[in-house]
Formats: C-alpha cells, sequence, structure tokens
C-alpha cells in the first residue's frame, strides 16, 4: 500500500519553522478566545492518545506480561519483565529473520533509489508528453499492496508467468523456474517486487528536488568547462543531499513495514525464507497465539523506525539552519 | 549531423527522448497490461504456451464472476474506505486550521507526533488494536476497521492540510477577525473554501489507504462476516490457487480507485498536490 509517510515527507521543514518564537496570537487574543481555539485540536489529540499512543503503550505492555492461550482469552498475563525479549533473542529463526529483514531491505532501498533517480534524472529533460509519461510511472506506488502483490505473484508463476516464458525464450532457461519453492529466489522475487513500487516514490522526491536546483548553477559550471559527470559530482549531489537524506530515511522505515506484498506472494515461506521482522511479528502474534512475543519483536521494530525518525529529523533541520 | 540543422536535430533529440521514456514506462507498466489481458482470457488460455500477448478470445466472464462472488467484498471496501476518509477529515481540518493558525505550547509537539505516528508499523498497532478491540465487540465489524483504516489517514491529512493553509495570506483571516467573524465562521467561510484542493488530496488519499488496507482486515477479522476486498481476494487465492483470470479481473477492480486517483491528479487537482502534498 502507498504509504502516507512519502507524501508528508517534507513536512519536517515546518517542524523546524514551528518551533520559530510565537508570532503573538497568544498574547493578542484574550483567554476566553484560547479556550475557543484549543476545541479545533482537541479531537486531534485525542485522537492520537486514543488510537496511537494507548495502542503503542498497550503493545510495549504486551511484550513485557506472560503470554498464553488462557492469557489470550482472559487477557491476564502477569508481568515478566524482559523474558518475551529474550525468548524472541534466542528464538532460532530469528538470525535467518534477521538476515532477510536486511537483505530486503538493502537491496530494496539500493535498488529503488539508483532507478529512481537515473528515471527522474531522465525526466529532467524536455520532450513532449514527459509529464503525462511521468505520472503513469505512479501507478504502481498508487496501487494496493494486495494488488501488487497478487499480479506479481501471477507474473512469476511457473506456469504461467510471463518471467518464465520472457527467459526460456531469450534462451536463457531450459525448464521453468519454480520462484517460490527456492529459498533464495523466493527472497529475490520478493525484493524485485518491492524495488517495483518503491521506484516511482523515490523518482517523484528525487525529481521534485532535482527541479528546485536553479539553472544558474549548471550555467555556471558549465561557463568553468565542467563535464557532465563532474557536475553531477560537484552540483548535483551537493544541492541533492537533503532530498536525498529525507528520500533514503523514508525508504527505511516504509520497507521496514513492508508487509502486504510478502504475505501475498510467500507468506513468509518457503521454510520462512521471505519472514521479515513485520511478517514474523504477525506470525508469532495471530498463528503462535503467542502475542508477548509478537509484541516483543514489533517493539524492536518501532524502536529502530523510531531511531531512524530521529535521525532524519534532525539531520533535516540541521540542513536547514545551515 | 551539421549544426545547420540545429531545430531538425532537437526534434531528433526530443524524439528519442520521447522513445527512452516509452520504453521506461513500458517496462513500468507490464505487468498491469498482463493483469489485464490475463482477466480477459479463459481459464484454459491462461495455460497455454506460448503464451498469448493479447487475449485471443476476449471475455468479461472473469469480471462477471468477480461482481458475482465478490460482489459484496468490494462494497464493504467502499463503505469502509468512504467511513475512514469521512473521520480523516471532520478530524483533520480543524486541526489543521489550528496548526496552521494559533500558537499553542503543544503545536511544535503535535507536529512532532504526527511525523512518528506515521513511521509507526502497521503490525504494532494491528496487534494491539486486536486485543483492545475484542474487548469493545469491534472486531469483525465496520466500525472497527473504520477507525483502525482512519488511523492511515489522520496524521497524513493534517499535514497535507495544514502545509496548505499555512500559505493561506494573513490578511484574509485578520480582515474577517476585524469584520466580526468567529473563528468558526472564518473556518468555514474562508479557509475550508480556500483549502478545497489539499482537503480534496488529502480525503482521495485517505480513501485511496483505506481501500487498499489488507493488514488491519487481516488482524481485526476472526470470522468472514466483515470481508474487505483485500481479504477476500486474499482468502480466494488462498483456495483456488490458479483462476488467474478471476484473480486478475478482481484485481483490476481492487485498482479501479488508484486509476480515478491519478486521472484527478492530471486534472487540476496537481496545483494542491504540488503545494500541500509533496513541496514543504
Amino acid at each position: 500500500m502507498p504509504d502516507a509517510l512519502e507524501m508528508a515527507a517534507t513536512h519536517t521543514g515546518e517542524l523546524a519553522s514551528s518551533a520559530k518564537p510565537e508570532r503573538g496570537d497568544r498574547a493578542r487574543g484574550p483567554r476566553r478566545l484560547f479556550r475557543g481555539r484549543v476545541l479545533f485540536l482537541l479531537p486531534a489529540v485525542i485522537y492520537l492518545l486514543a488510537l496511537f499512543a494507548y495502542p503503542i503503550v498497550y503493545g510495549i505492555l504486551l511484550s513485557v506480561r506472560q503470554s498464553s492461550v488462557i492469557t489470550f482469552v482472559h487477557n491476564t498475563g502477569g508481568f515478566v519483565g524482559l523474558t518475551n525479549y529474550k525468548m524472541a533473542v534466542t528464538n532460532p529463526l530469528l538470525p535467518s529473520v534477521v538476515w532477510n529483514t536486511a537483505i530486503f531491505m538493502v537491496g530494496s532501498i539500493v535498488m529503488q533509489f539508483s532507478i529512481g533517480f537515473l528515471i527522474a534524472l531522465f525526466f529532467t529533460r524536455r520532450f513532449p508528453l514527459s509529464g503525462f509519461l511521468r505520472s503513469l510511472i505512479l501507478v504502481p506506488w498508487l496501487l494496493p499492496g494486495v494488488v501488487t502483490g497478487i499480479i506479481l505473484r501471477m507474473m512469476f508463476d511457473p506456469n504461467i508467468g510471463m518471467v518464465n516464458q520472457v527467459l526460456s525464450n531469450l534462451g536463457l532457461i531450459h525448464s521453468p523456474i519454480e520462484w517460490f519453492a527456492n529459498t533464495h529466489l523466493a527472497l529475490l522475487v520478493i525484493v524485485l517486487a518491492n524495488i517495483w513500487i518503491g521506484i516511482p516514490f523515490n523518482m517523484l522526491l528525487l525529481h521534485g528536488g532535482l527541479q528546485d536546483i536553479p539553472h544558474e548553477l549548471y550555467e555556471a559550471a558549465r561557463v568553468d568547462g565542467a563535464g557532465r559527470l563532474r557536475t553531477f559530482r560537484s552540483i548535483t549531489l551537493p544541492v541533492m543531499r537533503p532530498v536525498i537524506a529525507v528520500v533514503l530515511v523514508l525508504g527505511f522505515i516504509y520497507t521496514l513495514k513492508a508487509f502486504d506484498i510478502v504475505m501475498i506472494m510467500t507468506g513468509g515461506g518457503p521454510m520462512n525464507a521471505t519472514q521479515l521482522l513485520s511478517t514474523w511479528a504477525y506470525t508469532l502474534s495471530f498463528y503462535n497465539l503467542d502475542f508477548g512475543q509478537g509484541a516483543a519483536v514489533g517493539t524492536i521494530m518501532m524502536a529502530i523506525s523510531l531511531v531512524c525518525a530521529v535521525a532524519y529529523v534532525r539531520t533535516y533541520r540541521g540542513e536547514l539552519r545551515s | 549531423m551539421s549544426y545547420r540543422h540545429n531545430s531538425r536535430r532537437r526534434t531528433l533529440i526530443s524524439g528519442l527522448n520521447l522513445a527512452v521514456a516509452l520504453v521506461i514506462v513500458g517496462l513500468m507498466l507490464v505487468p498491469l497490461y498482463w493483469a489485464v489481458v490475463t482477466s480477459l482470457k479463459t481459464l484454459h488460455q491462461t495455460f497455454a504456451t506460448p503464451t498469448a500477448l493479447f487475449p485471443p478470445t476476449p471475455t468479461f466472464a472473469a469480471y462477471s464472476q468477480v461482481v458475482h462472488t465478490q460482489g459484496g467484498s468490494l462494497l464493504t471496501s467502499f463503505i469502509i474506505a468512504v467511513g475512514a476518509t469521512l473521520v480523516s477529515v471532520l478530524i483533520s481540518v480543524p486541526a489543521a486550521y489550528a496548526l496552521a493558525n494559533f500558537r499553542f505550547r503543544v503545536t511544535w509537539l503535535v507536529t512532532l507526533s504526527l511525523l512518528v505516528a506515521q513511521t509507526i508499523p502497521g503490525i504494532v498497532l494491528g496487534t494491539s488494536f486486536f486485543k483492545i478491540f475484542a474487548g469493545l465487540h469491534l472486531l469483525n465489524s465496520y466500525l472497527g476497521l473504520i477507525i483502525a483504516d482512519s488511523t492511515y489517514c489522520v496524521p497524513f491529512s493534517i499535514l497535507v492540510v495544514r502545509a496548505f493553509m499555512i500559505g493561506l495570506p494573513r490578511e484574509l483571516l485578520e480582515a474577517a477577525r476585524v469584520d466580526g467573524a468567529t473563528l468558526l465562521g472564518s473556518l468555514l467561510r474562508i479557509v475550508i473554501p480556500l483549502s478545497r484542493p489539499a482537503i480534496l488530496t488529502a480525503a482521495l488519499f485517505s480513501f485511496l489507504f483505506a481501500w487498499g488496507d489488507f493488514l488491519f482486515a487481516l488482524t481485526l477479522s476472526t470470522s468472514n462476516t466483515v470481508e474487505p476486498m483485500t481479504l477476500s481476494i486474499y482468502s480466494y487465492m488462498g483456495q483456488y490457487t490458479s483462476q488467474w483470470p478471476e484473480l486478475m479481473a478482481a484485481a483490476v477492480f481492487a485498482a479501479v480507485p488508484s486509476a480515478i486517483l491519478l486521472i484527478l491528479v492530471q486534472q487540476g487537482i496537481k496545483g494542491g498536490m504540488a503545494t500541500a502534498g509533496l513541496k514543504g
């Protein structure tokens, strides 16, 4: 599913501006007015507390309580400290889940960023229909994850899939490849699927950044006799740094959350070869009914995301100041 | 080529660029083309080798089959998506108005929370919602899914609409205040009409997020009494692994809101998107 995060990508800038000294509204307005103003914000604050803060705290509490089929029904697990975390960390599946998640994330982010950047650079050229064609590239990103997942599942189907067909027409393979039966290939397929979803969003944000580079900079470089590669290294990359940082951090958070396409395409199989932290947390809670361990994995994911988000907010604000 | 034919050269280059762009778009959209082609085939034709690149005898049988078996799920998804969009707009428009125009001591904290909220992995919320909703009898219910799905939409909508409202000229609000308009009055009569592109963008994306939700549909259902389209495609896929024409027809139905959104973005809303959604 296209994530809200990308769209709100560049709002951190305002975060910096909202921290500026107050513009004196509050001082000017009488106390009575202030109370009226709070009412506009109140529903949103209650909403955030009820549907984000409370579930997050609930999840953390779940991760430090005992969990079994009995507590699942009666919801009365006792406090067990970090036992659930210990169980998750010593779980024989953990190393491979972490490995899969790392491969999935690095592969997705590197490839979708590189390809997205190349396409973004290409679309800075002027030619007819460029705006229209660029918006068509956004389609994979706007599709529900389930739709993407099921379509790509078919593309890689050993019997009717187009991928095998093309590979065999090119003479690269002689018998159909069982993409979802082989542990390495299944992981490769979900990485490819996630790259396909991620390219548009990388392209979109990077293209926006490229459009904002003042033309005079390129003119100056040309006058100085800089070649294309040199211009890219000395002008495009440095100017684009904040945008690149935003794109990479959002890519990280977004990829860590990936769930739909993996569930649809492989369900974490074969033999957990495509089990990621997100699908594993789901499996622990809803298949094994071990909500404690599932919540522990979820809390760890949340911590990773949060560290990344903090780094992101700080870099972005630093860039703005300088 | 001689430089005397500069304009011809330029035409040629832009033609080449167009050709490359078409190849890029083509490569990106191959899976979609293939989904549509497969949805128009018969089951038998999908297994033919070599696979036909066009449906040999285009048939809408798969589509009518999907309407028959999954029409209810499409309706369920629609109801939930509309509900989540309403919740999102009702909460986010006043909040965006407040965050854009009034300075509270907590403004920065609320804005930061909205950013952080979007980084929370869905499975964390889903697991807690399951437990909390079980106690409130909200599992397998429209209301439960509307509430859960709205978490995709609210933080995003507030940020998008707020960004747009910050750009509105302050003098308008000052003038309204001088004319004796209340805060609510100026929101309803001045700010909302002016912010329509941003509100519409936020609402459209909210609809799309809720429509495409799979995670909450999966975690907050213990039966198939309330089954959104994503979940019904998932279970259908599990039961009839190789009914590709029908699965693809269902995928095409499920993709319709994305297509509509893209078309609307092409027409006019673009301005709102650019200022509200993608630029700080």
